[in-house]
C-alpha cells in the first residue's frame, strides 16, 4: 500500500525530473550547448518527426553523432571538462531538468495508487450486463472486482468471449475504453484501486488538476 | 434603376482591373477612376439625358481603356485574371455553349469530387432543313466562382479517377469528349488511387482512347491539366495560362525558400514571364493548336458572345478532328480550314454538319493521329550533335530493325507456332495410343523378365523436384562486387537510421558501402547508392551499351542563368542529360533500359530526357526487346524548361502505351526519390512497378503537401512500403537481389510479344 500524500508532498517539494544525458557509445565529446540553463526541447511535431536539441556531438570512428535533449526542459548541467576528451560509454554528459506537467504528476500518481488491468488482444470490449447495469446506477467505483470475477465481453470479429479480471481486489476507478471503440492489445482496459485508498486518490487528483502550477 | 445598374456594372469592372494589375500604379486605371468617381459626383445636378449621354461616354472610355490595359498584361496579369472570382466557369459554359447538359455524379458539394465536372450535354443546331442533335462527353474541373468546397479546381486523385471513367463511357457510347481545363495544379495527395498514379492511368488510356477529343485550356496547371488533355486538338483561351508549375511553386523552387516563407512578388511575376505559360507562347512552341481570342481583360461570366464564340470553335474543332479521319470530306474540310479562317472567309462552323459518329476503321486512324502529332512536338526543344549523316543512318537502322524484328519474331513465328502446335497434338495422340496398346504387351514382357525397376534420371529428378536452384551469389562475384562505391573507400563508421529503434550498432563503411551493398546488417535499412553500383552489378559485365548519348539537354526557353547551371550539371556527372538509354544483357537476356540519373539536376526530365526515353521505348519496340526504366531517381518535371518539359508526359505515355499495347514488357524499378511528373505519366502507367526498399515515392514532396492541404504527413508518407499498402507499386526488392528479381520479372512477365519468348 502507498501513501498518496506522501508521494505528493515529494512531488511538490521537487515538482521536476532529472533527466541524464550519458554517452551511448565511447567516442570523443564536443558540446553545443554553451551554458547551463538553456531551454531545450524534446523530440516534437505531429509525429514527433522534429528532433530535440542539440546537446552534444560524439565522435567514433569519424562518425560525428548528435547527442540530442530527449524531453523539454532546461540544462541543469553539463561536463564541460569533458569537451574535446574521450568517454567511455555511459558517462554522464549533461543533466536536464524537465518540469513536470499536471497530467504527468497524476499519471504518476496513478501508476503507483492503480493496478492497470491491460487488453489481452486488439477487440472491443464491453462489461458484462450485470456491471454495466450497476456502473450505470451507482457509478463506476461501486464496483468491486476480485481475482476471477466475470468482469468483461471482449468481441472481435462478431465472436464474444467472456474474459475475467485477473489482479488484485479493489474497486475501479477509471474505465479506459469507449463503447464500440477497438482497443489495441496490451493498453489499459480499467484502473483498479484497493477499496480504502478509493476516495483519498480521487481527492489528490482532483487537487492535482486544480493546484498543480505549470512551469513554463 | 438602368443607370443605377450602368454605374454598378462599371465599378465591378472597375474593381475587376484593380484585382488584375494588383498594386501597379497605372495612369489609365487612375482615369477611369477619376472619370467614374467625377461622373458620381455630378449626376446629381444632370438631366436623365444628360446622365445617360455621360453614361454612354464612359462606357465607351472603359471599353476604349479596357482594351488599351489589355495590350499591357504581364503574364502574372494573365495568371490573376484565371483565377479571379469573376472568370467564366465551365457551368457557364455547360449553360451557354451547349444546349442542353445533365450533371453526371454530381451537385454542387455532393460529389465524389466536387473539382472535378462531368455532364452529358448536347449541342443542337439546323443545319438546312434538319435539326440536329450531337451529344458530347464533357469532362473539366469546376472553379465555381471561388466556392470554397471546389477546392479552386484542384482535382483529387478520385476526381480524375471519375474523369477516366466517364471518358472511357464516352468510348463506349461513341460520342466525343470536350475537356476543359480551369486546374492550378492537382490535389496533393497519396491516397488510393493517388495522385500521380491516377494521372498517369488517365494519360495511359486517354493515349487509346477511341474517340474524339478536343480539350481547351483556360488555366493549365502541370498534371493536373494533363489529366485531361491528352487530345486531338488542344484549343487555349487567349488570357489562360499553361505551365509546368504554378509561378509561385516556381518562384519558390528559385528562391530556395523554407516552408511558409513568402517569396518576393517581382520573382513570382519574373518567373511567370519567363516560363513562358501565355496562350501566345505555348502556340508559338506548338503545344497548342489554336488560341480563342476573349473580350478584352479575360472573359467573364456576363460575355454572352464568347459564348457563341466559344461553340463554334468547339464544333469546328470537333469536326476538324474528325474530318482528318474520314472518307468522304472534300469541301467540308475545305470550309473549316484556318487558311479560310485567316482570310475572313471562313464558314460559320454551325452550318457545316458532320456526323460525330466514326466507324472502326476511322477510330484506328484517329488514335494514330494522335500518337503521331506529339510524337512531333517538342523537336526543337533538346540538342542533338549528331551530323545529318548519322541522323539518316540512325533512320535507316530503325527501319531495319523493324523490319528484321517483324520478320523473326512475327511473320516466321507466327507460322512456327501453327506447326509446333500441330506437333504437340500429333505427339499426345501417339502417346495416348502408345499407351493404350503396348500396356498389355510390356505387362508380358515384365512378367517374364522378372520386374524391371524404373529409372529415372538425376537430370529429370532435379527437374521435377527442385522449380528453381538457389544461387546465394546474386551479383556478386567471387564473393565481390563488381563495382564498389567511392564511399566504401571511406574509413568511417555510419550510423543507421533506425539505430534507436532497432538498436542497429555502428557499421563500418567499407562494409556497408561495399559487401553490405548499402543495406544495414541488423535491420536491412537501405542506404541510397550511386546509379554506377546498378551499372555494373545488376547487368551483365560489358554488355552496356548507349545510344543516342548525343541528344543533350539544353535551355529551349532562354531561362536567366540557365545555360550555366545546366553546363555546370553536365561538367559534374559527365553525362550530356538526365536520362542515359542503353541496351544491355542481364543473364543473356537483352533489353533495352532508360535510366533517370538523380545527380544531374535532380533527375528531373525536359525535352531532352523525354525524347531519349521515348526513342528507347520505340527501340524496344521495333527489337522485341523488353523495356526497363530504371529511376535512380527524378525529382520531376524540368521547370526551367516550362512546358516543353511538361509536354513530355503525355508524349512518353504514348510511346509507352503503343509499346504495351504492341506485347511489350515495360518494367520500372525506382530506387532513391521519384516524385511528380514522370512518377504521374509514363512511370505510374506501368503494371509492373517495383521499388528497391530505399525509395520514396510521391506526387508532391512533404513541404508542397503542408503548404497545399495544410496537412501535416508522417515522415515516412512516401516510403516504398507505403506505396506498396496503397497499391501504387507491385513489390519492394532487396538491391543485392535486383539482378535475380529482374530476370525473374523479364522471364515471367507480361509482354506476349518479346524475342525470347
Amino acid at each position: 500500500m502507498i501513501n498518496v500524500k506522501e508521494l505528493l508532498e515529494e512531488l511538490k517539494a521537487s515538482p521536476y525530473e532529472l533527466i541524464d544525458i550519458v554517452a551511448p557509445h565511447t567516442g570523443v565529446v564536443e558540446f553545443a550547448v554553451k551554458e547551463p540553463g538553456l531551454k531545450v526541447t524534446g523530440a516534437h511535431g505531429a509525429y514527433r518527426e522534429k528532433p530535440g536539441t542539440l546537446i552534444a556531438t560524439l565522435e567514433r570512428e569519424r562518425n560525428k553523432k548528435p547527442i540530442r535533449a530527449t524531453l523539454t526542459g532546461v540544462v541543469e548541467c553539463f561536463e564541460a571538462g569533458l569537451a574535446g576528451r574521450f568517454v567511455e560509454a555511459g558517462t554522464k554528459l549533461a543533466t536536464i531538468r524537465h518540469y513536470l506537467t499536471s497530467k504527468e504528476v497524476v499519471d504518476l500518481i496513478l501508476k503507483k495508487a492503480l493496478f492497470l488491468f491491460p487488453a489481452p488482444e486488439r477487440a472491443k470490449y464491453y462489461f458484462i450486463p450485470e456491471i454495466d447495469k450497476k456502473m450505470r446506477a451507482s457509478g463506476k467505483n461501486a464496483v468491486e472486482v476480485r481475482d476471477g470475477m466475470e468482469l468483461l465481453i471482449m468481441s472481435r470479429m462478431k465472436r464474444e468471449t467472456s474474459l475475467p479480471y485477473k489482479g488484485p481486489d479493489g474497486k475501479i476507478y477509471a474505465v479506459y475504453f469507449k463503447l464500440g471503440e477497438n482497443v489495441d492489445s496490451g493498453h489499459p482496459l480499467i484502473g483498479v484501486c484497493p477499496g480504502d485508498q478509493l476516495p483519498l486518490v480521487q481527492d489528490v487528483v482532483n487537487r492535482v488538476r486544480s493546484e498543480w502550477e505549470e512551469h513554463e | 434603376m438602368e443607370l443605377d445598374n450602368r454605374i454598378r456594372k462599371l465599378q465591378d469592372r472597375l474593381s475587376y482591373i484593380r484585382d488584375i494589375f494588383g498594386d501597379k500604379e497605372n495612369a489609365n486605371i487612375a482615369l477611369l477612376q477619376a472619370r467614374l468617381d467625377e461622373f458620381l459626383t455630378q449626376e446629381r445636378g444632370m438631366s436623365l439625358a444628360d446622365q445617360m449621354r455621360h453614361m454612354a461616354q464612359l462606357e465607351d472610355l472603359f471599353l476604349f481603356l479596357e482594351k488599351k490595359l489589355d495590350a499591357q498584361l504581364t503574364p502574372m496579369d494573365r495568371v490573376r485574371i484565371v483565377r479571379h472570382p469573376a472568370r467564366l466557369c465551365l457551368k457557364d459554359i455547360l449553360e451557354n455553349v451547349y444546349d442542353n447538359y445533365t450533371e453526371i455524379g454530381g451537385q454542387d458539394e455532393y460529389s465524389i469530387d466536387p473539382s472535378m465536372l462531368i455532364a452529358r450535354a448536347y449541342i443542337t443546331r439546323r443545319v438546312g432543313k434538319r435539326v440536329i442533335n450531337q451529344p458530347v462527353m464533357v469532362i473539366g474541373q469546376e472553379k465555381g466562382h471561388g466556392q470554397e468546397f471546389r477546392n479552386g479546381g484542384s482535382v483529387k486523385p478520385w476526381g480524375n479517377a471519375k474523369a477516366l471513367h466517364y471518358m472511357k463511357v464516352a468510348e463506349t457510347e461513341n460520342i466525343p469528349i470536350h475537356s476543359y481545363v480551369f486546374t492550378p495544379g492537382s490535389y496533393p495527395i497519396e491516397d488510393y488511387p493517388g495522385a500521380a498514379q491516377q494521372i498517369a492511368k488517365n494519360l495511359f488510356e486517354m493515349a487509346s482512347l477511341r474517340v474524339p477529343f478536343v480539350s481547351v485550356i483556360s488555366e493549365g496547371g502541370s498534371g493536373g491539366a494533363e489529366a485531361i488533355a491528352l487530345s486531338d486538338m488542344r484549343l487555349m483561351l487567349s488570357h489562360g495560362y499553361y505551365s509546368v508549375i504554378s509561378p509561385e511553386g516556381a518562384a519558390a523552387i528559385e528562391a530556395k525558400t523554407r516552408q511558409g516563407e513568402r517569396v518576393a512578388p517581382e520573382l513570382i511575376a519574373k518567373c511567370a514571364r519567363q516560363l513562358k505559360i501565355t496562350a501566345a507562347d505555348n502556340l508559338a512552341m506548338g503545344y497548342v493548336d489554336k488560341v480563342i481570342d476573349e473580350p478584352p481583360l479575360g472573359a467573364r461570366v456576363d460575355h454572352y458572345d464568347f459564348y457563341k464564340t466559344l461553340r463554334n470553335e468547339m464544333i469546328k474543332a470537333t469536326n476538324q478532328v474528325i474530318l482528318q479521319v474520314k472518307g468522304m470530306k472534300l469541301f467540308r474540310s475545305l470550309a473549316l480550314s484556318e487558311r479560310l479562317a485567316r482570310k475572313g472567309q471562313a464558314v460559320d462552323a454551325e452550318e457545316v454538319f458532320v456526323s460525330w459518329n466514326l466507324s472502326s476503321k476511322a477510330r484506328e486512324n484517329l488514335v494514330w493521329k494522335r500518337h503521331q502529332k506529339f510524337r512531333r512536338l517538342a523537336q526543337t526543344a533538346y540538342m542533338d550533335t549528331r551530323t545529318f549523316g548519322e541522323k539518316v543512318v540512325g533512320r535507316f537502322q530503325g527501319l531495319a530493325w523493324a523490319m528484321n524484328s517483324y520478320f523473326r519474331y512475327e511473320f516466321l513465328r507466327k507460322h512456327q507456332r501453327k506447326i509446333k502446335r500441330l506437333q504437340e497434338e500429333l505427339e499426345a495422340e501417339v502417346h495416348l495410343v502408345r499407351n493404350k496398346v503396348g500396356k498389355p504387351i510390356r505387362a508380358v514382357m515384365d512378367k517374364f523378365a522378372g520386374g524391371r525397376p524404373q529409372t529415372v534420371s538425376e537430370e529429370a529428378k532435379t527437374s521435377l523436384t527442385q522449380l528453381s536452384k538457389w544461387d546465394d551469389k546474386g551479383g556478386l562475384s567471387n564473393g565481390k562486387w563488381v563495382y564498389t562505391s567511392p564511399k566504401a573507400k571511406e574509413d568511417r563508421t555510419v550510423t543507421c537510421p533506425n539505430a534507436e529503434t532497432h538498436g542497429c550498432l555502428d557499421l563500418w563503411a567499407p562494409d556497408l558501402f561495399g559487401e553490405y551493398a548499402g543495406v544495414c546488417g541488423y535491420c536491412g535499412h537501405h542506404f541510397t547508392m550511386e546509379y554506377q553500383w546498378y551499372l555494373h552489378n545488376v547487368f551483365d559485365q560489358g554488355s552496356i551499351f548507349e545510344f543516342n548519348g548525343q541528344i543533350e539537354s539544353g535551355n529551349p526557353l532562354g531561362y536567366e542563368g540557365f545555360d550555366e547551371r545546366v553546363a555546370e550539371a553536365k561538367k559534374k556527372t559527365g553525362l550530356k542529360s538526365a536520362c542515359m538509354t542503353f541496351e544491355s544483357r542481364i543473364e543473356n537476356l537483352n533489353l533495352v533500359v532508360a535510366m533517370l540519373v538523380a545527380p544531374f539536376r535532380g533527375g528531373t526530365v525536359g525535352a531532352a530526357e523525354g525524347e531519349k526515353f521515348v526513342r528507347a521505348v520505340e527501340r524496344a519496340r521495333r527489337k522485341h526487346y523488353p523495356l526497363l526504366a530504371y529511376v535512380h531517381g527524378t525529382a520531376g518535371i524540368r521547370i526551367q524548361e516550362g512546358t516543353n518539359g511538361v509536354i513530355q508526359m503525355p508524349r512518353c505515355t504514348m510511346a509507352v502505351q503503343r509499346y504495351i499495347a504492341d506485347g511489350g514488357l515495360y518494367l520500372v524499378l525506382y530506387d532513391t526519390n521519384s516524385y511528380a511528373g514522370p512518377v504521374a505519366s509514363f512511370l505510374g502507367c506501368s503494371p509492373y512497378q517495383f521499388s528497391i526498399r530505399s525509395a520514396n515515392i510521391g506526387f508532391a514532396g512533404p513541404g508542397v503537401i503542408k503548404e497545399t492541404t495544410g496537412v501535416d504527413i508522417p515522415p515516412d508518407y512516401h516510403q516504398a512500403h507505403q506505396a506498396l499498402s496503397r497499391g501504387h507499386i507491385q513489390g519492394i526488392w532487396d538491391r543485392r537481389e535486383a539482378r535475380k528479381n529482374i530476370t525473374q520479372a523479364l522471364l515471367t512477365m507480361g509482354g506476349r510479344n518479346l524475342y525470347y519468348r
